[in-house]
């Protein structure tokens, strides 16, 4: 579908120099339509006038891929202990970088022991069965709850037997 | 507050938390009406998107009455009730700007990959999510909604991420006048995908998926026919068998990560996570559809990569095209084709529980247990 703004340089710079320079362009072949009505506002690069910024009040990572935080952000859950050094540490690496994302995944598993840790200071040990929806699956999936629970049992019970007879 | 609290992998509880607060001149506060449970949200469940942290509040499917609003705020007024997009955009960006609004570029410090999104990680922003009895909302003058008058809630919250999705999903699809169109998972996504494919004037649309109860409502729904990849020897050659082995015009990948199907994919992708999830769908929809035609997907994978057949795409000269869902450029069609009677978005709801038992919840639509296709969970004050 046709771009109306067609292709204008707006980026500045004279291209008179090259021979031929948008001789073809097609404001027609934009397959970005209809999902991108195109205004080529990003020729102008990173100039809009920003919205106002959310006062910075907690620990906020951001992409290095960017130069600041964006004007919102959400703040629910801010960095905190060892999984907090991980993601801190990830976020040195760019978004194009396994050293950005596989951190942050062992980060997601350090912060799931350090919820546990947190769960029990409060004073309660959660009930794991029930958040997994234990209750759910007892109700409409009960053979394939009890088959797993049967596996289960014999593994531990194969793994028993195997243990107890290399000792003797 | 209630809010959903996330404990690490498929351990999701009820707790009480503190209520949001106004952070930004342009933020509102919403008192939940009805929230989604949706395929997305199968991804953090399931612990595969880095940067999911202990104690986040997921849900990017909701609805709700303004409590609050920031006094930068000039459109919406306390008591409206209203459609909030799943997309937390600014409207004023250069990719807003041009309709983006799933690429907002000032909601999402972490990932410039991505634009912020409700109750979905800190890799889309680390907002609380609409599970809860309140969210707080940035930018309310440009995505939340009025809801029009007369329309169900039921239906309302559906236009906020499930019909605009598989509409998009159509809508990236290019389709033309009697296209044959495959749209691979039959989830509350894939079913709407295939609906909207008949707004486009396909002239076939068929469906692929595992599981038969959704499959039979995919037909009856959506009006197509509907395949169980289980049965089919190899679904690929089976749609190069029903198009003349020539392929589809269009296939739509709806399943994204989680997909089942190919052992090797299935481990790699969501087993050892040494992928950005399993990659079966799109690597048939890449596979199945004809020389030139066009692959849509909106299905979601993870930050990093994925095994899929790019060799294929280049010999074929196949287009691909991909968004996260740009809610606020369609809610006004959206509202009339349900208006109109074209889109019944609320007979997709299967399940309507209290979200006090929302771990209950999750392990029904994650399990596909009960017949389940669209799961809500009514918040107390809504259920009077
Ligand atoms: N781009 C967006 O804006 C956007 C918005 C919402 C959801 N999504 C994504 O769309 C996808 C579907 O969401 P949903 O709510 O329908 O989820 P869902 O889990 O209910 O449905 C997925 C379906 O795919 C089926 N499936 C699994 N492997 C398959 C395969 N190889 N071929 C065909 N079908 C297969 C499953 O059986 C299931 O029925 C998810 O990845 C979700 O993240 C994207
Ligand atoms: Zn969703
Ligand atoms: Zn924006």
């Amino acid at each position: 579908m046709e771009n109306t703004q067609g292709f204008e340089n707006k980026r500045g710079g004279d291209h008179s120099h090259i021979k031929g320079w948008g001789i073809d362009a097609d404001p027609k072949n934009d397959p970005t339509y209809p999902m991108k009505q195109r205004t080529n506002d990003e020729h102008n690069g990173y100039t809009w006038e920003r919205p106002p910024q959310q006062t910075v009040n907690v620990e906020v990572l951001h992409s290095i891929e960017r130069p600041n935080i964006t004007a919102v952000f959400g703040s629910t859950v801010p960095t905190k202990g060892l999984s907090g050094k991980i993601r801190r540490y990830a976020f040195k690496h760019s978004e194009s970088s396994y050293a950005h994302w596989l951190p942050l995944l062992l980060a997601d598993r350090v912060d799931m022991v350090e919820g546990l840790i947190e769960d029990i200071n409060k004073g309660s040990f959660p009930n794991i069965l029930a958040e997994k929806g234990i209750k759910a699956e007892w109700k409409h999936n009960k053979t394939g709850l009890l088959k797993r629970w049967a596996i289960g049992a014999v593994v531990a019970y194969a793994a028993f037997v195997y243990v107890t007879r290399r000792r003797s | 507050m209630l809010a959903m609290n996330y404990r690490g992998p498929q351990r999701v509880r009820i707790d009480q938390k503190p209520l949001p607060q106004i952070l930004h001149p342009e933020d509102a506060i919403i008192r939940v009406t009805r929230s989604c449970i949706c395929g997305s949200d199968l991804h953090l469940y399931n612990g595969n998107v880095p940067d999911t942290r202990v104690g986040e509040t997921f849900g990017h499917e909701f609805i709700g009455v303004v409590e609050e609003v920031g006094y930068a705020i000039q459109k919406l007024k306390v008591g409206d009730n209203v459609i909030v997009p799943f997309n937390i955009a600014c409207g004023r960006c250069a990719f807003c700007k041009q309709g983006l609004y799933g690429n907002c570029h000032e909601s999402n410090p972490q990932a410039t990959a991505a634009g912020g999104i409700f109750g979905y990680s800190h890799t889309t922003g680390g907002y609380c999510g609409g599970q809860a009895e309140y969210v707080r909302v940035p930018y309310a003058d440009v995505g939340p909604t009025v809801i029009p008058e007369g329309m169900d809630l039921d239906d309302a919250v559906l236009l906020t991420d499930v019909v605009p999705t598989g509409y998009q999903a159509a809508e990236m699809g290019g389709i033309q006048k009697g296209d044959t169109v495959v749209v691979f998972g039959a989830g509350p996504i894939g079913i709407m995908a295939a609906k909207c494919a008949w707004l486009f004037g396909a002239g076939r649309v068929i469906i692929i998926d595992q599981i038969e109860y959704r499959l039979e409502f995919a037909r009856n729904y959506a009006q197509c026919e509907a395949y169980n990849f289980r049965s089919l020897e190899d679904p690929v050659v089976f749609i190069k068998k029903t198009t003349d082995s020539l392929g589809a015009d269009v296939c739509i990948d709806a399943v994204g990560a989680e997909a089942a199907g190919n052992a090797m994919q299935t481990i790699t992708g969501r087993k050892l996570l040494l992928q950005a999830g399993s990659a079966t769908a799109l690597h048939w929809a890449i596979n199945s559809v004809k020389k030139g035609g066009i692959v849509s997907i909106v299905g979601v994978y993870g930050p990093t990569d994925n095994l899929v057949p790019i060799g294929n795409v280049v010999n074929k000269g196949i287009t691909i095209r991909a968004n996260q869902a740009s809610v606020k450029r369609l809610l006004p069609k959206m509202i009339e084709h349900v208006q109109e009677g074209r889109i019944n978005p609320k007979a997709l709801i299967t399940h309507r529980i209290p979200l006090e038992e929302v771990a209950d919840a999750y392990r029904i639509f994650s399990d596909k247990l009960d017949n389940c296709i669209k799961t809500v969970l009514i918040p107390p004050s809504a259920r009077i």
